[in-house]
């Protein structure tokens, strides 16, 4: 491969398998995530002579959010490795999760041997053909010569432009020493051969001028900060941009913790279960800038009625979401933290804040919804089931102020992003685009295994926490110490809800039962610590002990309120401006 | 795949797509195209002069998806190189079509005197069937298609148009 801008520092005779590890260590994986099976199994050979750890999954798709928790707070590819057929099945789910959320991945999956290819062999798969819709690209390597390329040109595609998943398969012959195809001449590529890569990350010159030139003449701005933020590492750009020209800031599900809950021009999140004054905000806005975010339709809701006085300025690395959803009066294709750099260089130029136009009344309408909706709920009467806000409450109060939360999918990921506090960027993980129940408990895993130095807890509703929840044997035999906090209202709670609200009371399979599993007994099972908590009184005590245990996870049965509903609540099919508050709170509505 | 109706069709455009020549490139153009519900009218593909690159001649169907749209998501693959948007009047086009028909000795003569017209050639002659190739602007294909028909179209089979972009021309 000397023609392949090689650098030619050696003629090492390998094989396939081993070139692969040298590959990862290469690209500096640390840690790989993953289950053994027959067309994989020549590579797990050489990892035992690598430094790179394995954490050995209970299930394949636990394998892929663990991987993708571990992304979600370094920032770094998080990389998983199955075999053939169901194991490359079974992490379906997390390359799509992945996909929708932006999250990059390298997931390398065994194959049948090249010549059984196509032959309907023992565990074989059409992978590529399987997860090409949902990978950001996706490798079928045919030969071992192929593979340090390969693997180079995985990462840089996962980790550069929008970021996502890209998969590699890998046959088995070429991996497996025993056979003549695997022999290869090591060599590592200098440059790549991806002649129709290449992201813009630069913004245009022009578009930002035209930007910073409507948003020196907005009276109703509102920044829409998306999941990009973060990808970008653009939290302080965003935060110079936003105090420079005073400017509030919503920050969508996937970008909580980009811009601090506590800082004055904080407005929350936005969406089908946002707090009033974000919807509204944007809802009455003259001005969206869109930083980062897809106008997904959990935010918009009925889109022909969104924001309907808003001009738009959109900024995103990927130019397909520009006028995918709506069209934006100023597009601009780039990193976030890049174009907001110059954004703000351009706004300063024009005199900061002096050049902009006086807002107070905007300002002053913003402060008096916060104060006449902000989130709220009764507290439980004795003998009631605990109100899950109460518990999110103290757990937010009771645990460090960087404590990574890890949630699945349903109302207690709508409660957790509502009543906790995130003051920093990469605290928060969870599944957005997809909804993928049952992501919490792998994906704190990975994210512990990432961050070690911090507090994880996974908040997990009784419904997601039965899908995964194996893997907390993984996390206790690698002793990998995650807190769970299981909100156990016995319901799939927000098809409860949805029910409740829209179709009559008419409760249609959702009834789980809080006994059945012994969450605690389960627990303990897995090699955990299990406690409950059924009265308000035991929730700080609790929260406390479970804070104590550092060398195993620990789980807790925290027995919920199945009445209670997540409010604020934009239905579906509504305009947000249709926006229904807590009961207590009267109609809402402008 | 409904036929096209006429060239320069204002919900057609042509896009010309320079790949790179790997397996499994047609099929992830057209999962993108069915997955994010545009439709394609026809599609042509042949390697180009250079080895390493494929050129992809698509019609594509500009009411389903504004054609903005699909050019980006296009460009997404990563095996996409360039695009060329050919709008009506900016590219030189040809589709290539086989029809096989009736033609018993009574009407044999006036097929080939319609063949004759259009420059088509023939290529094979059975007991009373006759087949004829035509390769011309797709209007024109449209045009000698239709005319065909009352003597009983047998099969017909299309290409599909490739198309290039119209040179720049000296002194205008």
């Amino acid at each position: 491969m000397t023609s392949n801008g090689s650098n030619n520092i050696s003629k090492e005779q390998l094989n396939g398998g081993q070139a692969l590890i040298r590959s990862l260590e290469l690209e500096g994986v640390e840690v790989m995530f993953g289950l053994p099976g027959g067309a994989i199994l020549p590579v797990y050979d050489p990892i035992i002579d690598s430094p790179i750890r394995h954490v050995l999954v209970r299930h394949e798709q636990g394998a892929g959010h663990m991987a993708e928790g571990y992304a979600h707070v370094t920032g770094r590819p998080g990389v998983a490795m199955v075999t053939s057929g169901p194991g490359a099945t079974n992490i379906v789910t997390p390359l799509c999760d992945a996909f929708m959320d932006s999250i990059p991945l390298v997931v390398i999956t065994g194959q049948v041997p090249t010549a059984s290819i196509g032959s309907d062999a023992f565990q074989e798969c059409d992978t590529t053909g399987i997860t090409q819709s949902v990978t950001k690209h996706n490798f079928l390597v045919t030969e071992a010569a192929d593979i340090p390329r390969t693997i180079r040109e995985a990462f840089h595609i996962a980790t550069t432009g929008r970021p996502g998943p890209v998969l590699v398969d890998i046959p088995k012959d070429i991996v497996d020493p025993q056979h003549p195809n695997s022999a290869m001449e090591w060599y590592w590529p200098d440059e790549l051969d991806l002649p129709g890569y290449n992201p813009t990350t630069k913004g245009h010159p022009k578009m930002i001028r035209q930007a910073a030139e409507l948003i020196s003449r907005s009276h109703r701005p509102v920044i829409y900060a998306g999941g990009g933020i973060l990808k970008a590492r653009a939290a302080e750009a965003l935060k110079e941009l936003a105090e420079l020209c005073d400017i509030p800031v919503v920050t969508t599900l996937m970008a909580r913790g980009a811009f601090p809950d506590s800082h004055p021009l904080c407005l929350g999140m936005p969406g089908m279960h946002g707090n009033y004054t974000a919807v509204t905000a944007m809802q009455k806005s003259d001005l969206l800038i869109a930083l980062g975010s897809r106008f997904d339709d959990r935010v918009t809701g009925k889109l022909d009625g969104f924001a309907p006085d808003a001009k738009i300025i959109h900024v995103d690395i990927d130019p397909a979401e520009l006028g995918k959803v709506r069209r934006p009066d100023v597009p601009i294709v780039g990193d976030c933290r890049l174009v907001i750099e110059e954004l703000v260089g351009v706004l300063k130029a024009k005199g900061g804040l002096e050049s902009q136009p006086d807002r107070s009344e905007w300002k002053s309408t913003l402060s008096g919804w916060e104060e006449k909706y902000p989130l709220t709920y009764q507290a439980s009467e004795p003998g009631e089931g605990l109100k899950p806000q109460y518990v999110l409450e103290q757990l937010r109060d009771m645990t460090p102020e960087d404590t990574i939360v890890v949630s699945g999918v349903g109302q207690h990921q709508m409660w957790t992003s509502q009543y906790w506090k995130f003051e920093h960027p990469y605290t928060w993980v969870n599944s957005g685009g997809l909804g993928t129940m049952g992501f919490s408990v792998p994906a704190a895993i990975g994210a512990k295994v990432g961050r070690p130095d911090k507090m994880v807890w996974a908040v997990d509703g009784d419904g997601c926490f039965q899908m995964t929840a194996q893997e907390l044997v993984t996390a206790a035999a690698e002793r990998i110490p995650v807190k769970v906090a299981i909100l156990n209202n016995a319901y799939l709670g927000m098809v409860r809800q949805w029910q409740e609200m829209f179709y009559d009371e008419r409760y249609s399979e959702v009834y789980l039962s809080p006994d059945l599993p012994d969450y605690v007994k389960w627990a303990e099972a897995m090699g955990c610590v299990g406690l409950r908590a059924e009265s308000p009184e035991e929730v700080a005590p609790i929260i406390e002990k479970a804070n104590g245990i550092d060398d195993r996870p620990v789980v807790i049965d925290f027995r919920t309120d199945a009445r209670e509903k997540v409010y604020p609540m934009v239905a579906a099919g509504t305009t947000n401006d249709k926006i229904i508050v807590d009961p207590s709170q009267g109609e809402g509505g402008h | 795949m409904p036929a096209l109706t006429h060239t320069g069709d204002a919900r057609t455009h042509t896009l010309s797509v320079l790949v790179e020549n790997r397996a499994g490139v047609l099929t992830r153009i057209a999962g993108m195209f069915a997955r994010r519900g545009f439709n394609i009218y026809s599609l042509a593909v042949a390697p180009t002069d250079d080895e390493r690159f494929s050129r992809i001649t698509i019609v594509v169907d500009v009411e389903s998806a504004p054609l903005e749209q699909i050019t980006k998501q296009l460009h997404k693959l990563i095996n996409v190189i360039k695009i060329s948007e050919l709008g009506p009047g900016e590219a030189v086009e040809r589709e290539l079509m086989l029809v096989t028909l009736k033609a018993p000795p009574a009407t044999r003569g006036q097929v080939m005197e319609l063949a004759q017209l259009y420059d088509a050639d023939v290529l094979d002659v059975g007991v009373d069937t006759m087949t004829l190739s035509l390769d011309d602007e797709p209007g024109r294909i449209d045009d000698f298609e239709d005319l065909c028909r009352p003597y009983g179209i047998v099969t017909v089979q299309r290409t599909g148009r490739v198309a290039l972009p119209v040179l720049a021309k000296a002194n205008r």
